[in-house]
């Protein structure tokens, strides 16, 4: 059986998500989505107000400032995408369980009883 | 799915900020456990393809489109507590930086996304595992199911959600049978990216997928009695 090096699986994981978020999502449908179909359909869209963010850089999907709408939401894309990776990975890194290497540690894993 | 600001009134966005941090809160205690050296990484990457994946729109007719959800893909892959904070990750990093979803309504989304959509598609994935034998090959199947209930539930707490504090005064079930009509064909694509998204996986490397770990079990033992087999064959 060929088993994939766990690096080698993260590498075509983040790949396939910069293609998708930086190449791919510009062929993506922009008509709305469900949520906002049924807002449109049963008349509830005007309730919508603008976000407090819609004046960032990367709003809505497009980088501000840069005017080739396939660069644009390209760079918006794998911005967001790298800014998840970076607050996701920092988190589960921190909070990961870790072995236990001395006595004091091991004691409080089995206080805790998990 | 994101909800914008407005759509719900200042109580309800209130209460459902309440529960997202909550929800998150039980998260960060369940997801110590789910997470170690080799699969906190694995979280990470997840947490990244399922902000791409939500910027995947694909048509479902009439001018209308649909995206990943990703709770139940998520959840299949590192576990129920830590999708819950992939889930969260994302729709924080959608609502501060792309403005996608209100930032009044990141508790909403949270709730919807992270907590129904992750919670509902684990169990419902689970509940499958449980009644059909524990194959390798039926993990993604399962998995499919999952998301296409997890979305479903999602549309339908919204509809709950408008019915409490909705701020425009629309019959409920007017809203309930668009978003459930709308919602069922989203999730035909979100059970069916789910289900090729985890088989791939498994292909490549089963060990690393959370839901699959009660059918790796027996296999594991194979692997490595067979293996022992070959080592004493070589030494004699």
């Amino acid at each position: 059986m060929s088993l994939l090096s766990r690096h080698r699986l993260a590498a075509a994981v983040l790949l396939s998500a910069l293609l998708i978020a930086g190449v791919a999502s510009f062929y993506a449908s922009s008509h709305p989505d469900g949520l906002n179909k049924v807002a449109q359909q049963t008349g509830f869209a005007k309730s919508e107000q603008r976000s407090a963010a819609a004046d960032g850089p990367f709003a809505g999907y497009a980088t501000k400032g840069v005017q080739n709408p396939r660069l644009s939401r390209g760079v918006a894309g794998i911005s967001g995408a790298a800014l998840v990776l970076v607050i996701g990975s920092g988190l589960f890194w921190v909070i990961r369980r870790r072995p236990a290497r001395d006595a004091d540690s091991a004691a409080s894993s089995v206080s805790k009883g998990s | 799915m994101h909800v914008p600001d407005g759509f719900l009134d200042a109580p309800t966005s209130v209460a459902t900020g309440v529960i997202a941090v909550a929800g998150v809160a039980l998260a960060l205690r369940g997801a110590r456990r789910e997470l170690d050296d080799r699969t906190a990484p694995m979280a990470g990457l997840v947490a990244t393809f399922v902000f791409a994946g939500q910027m995947m729109n694909f048509p479902v007719g009439a001018g209308t489109s649909g995206h990943l959800l990703g709770g139940a893909l998520a959840a299949v892959l590192v576990g129920p507590w830590t999708a819950v904070l992939c889930l969260s990750t994302v729709l924080l990093v959608q609502a501060l930086f792309m403005a996608d979803g209100g930032i009044t309504a990141i508790g909403t989304n949270v709730t919807l996304m992270g907590l129904v959509g992750v919670g509902v598609g684990w169990l419902v994935f689970a509940g499958v595992r449980a009644i059909l034998p524990r194959r390798l090959g039926l993990v993604a199947p399962a998995a499919a199911v999952g998301a296409l209930v997890s979305v479903l539930a999602a549309a339908a707490v919204f509809t709950l959600l408008f019915a409490v504090g909705g701020t425009a005064p629309i019959a409920t079930e007017k809203v309930l049978v668009a978003m459930l009509s709308w919602h069922t064909v989203i999730g035909l694509g979100e059970a069916l990216i789910t289900g090729l998204v985890v088989s791939s996986v498994i292909a490549a490397r089963p060990d690393l997928v959370y839901g699959a770990r009660p059918a790796m079990g027996k296999r594991t033992l194979e692997l490595r009695r067979s293996a022992d087999t070959v080592e004493a064959g070589e030494t004699t």
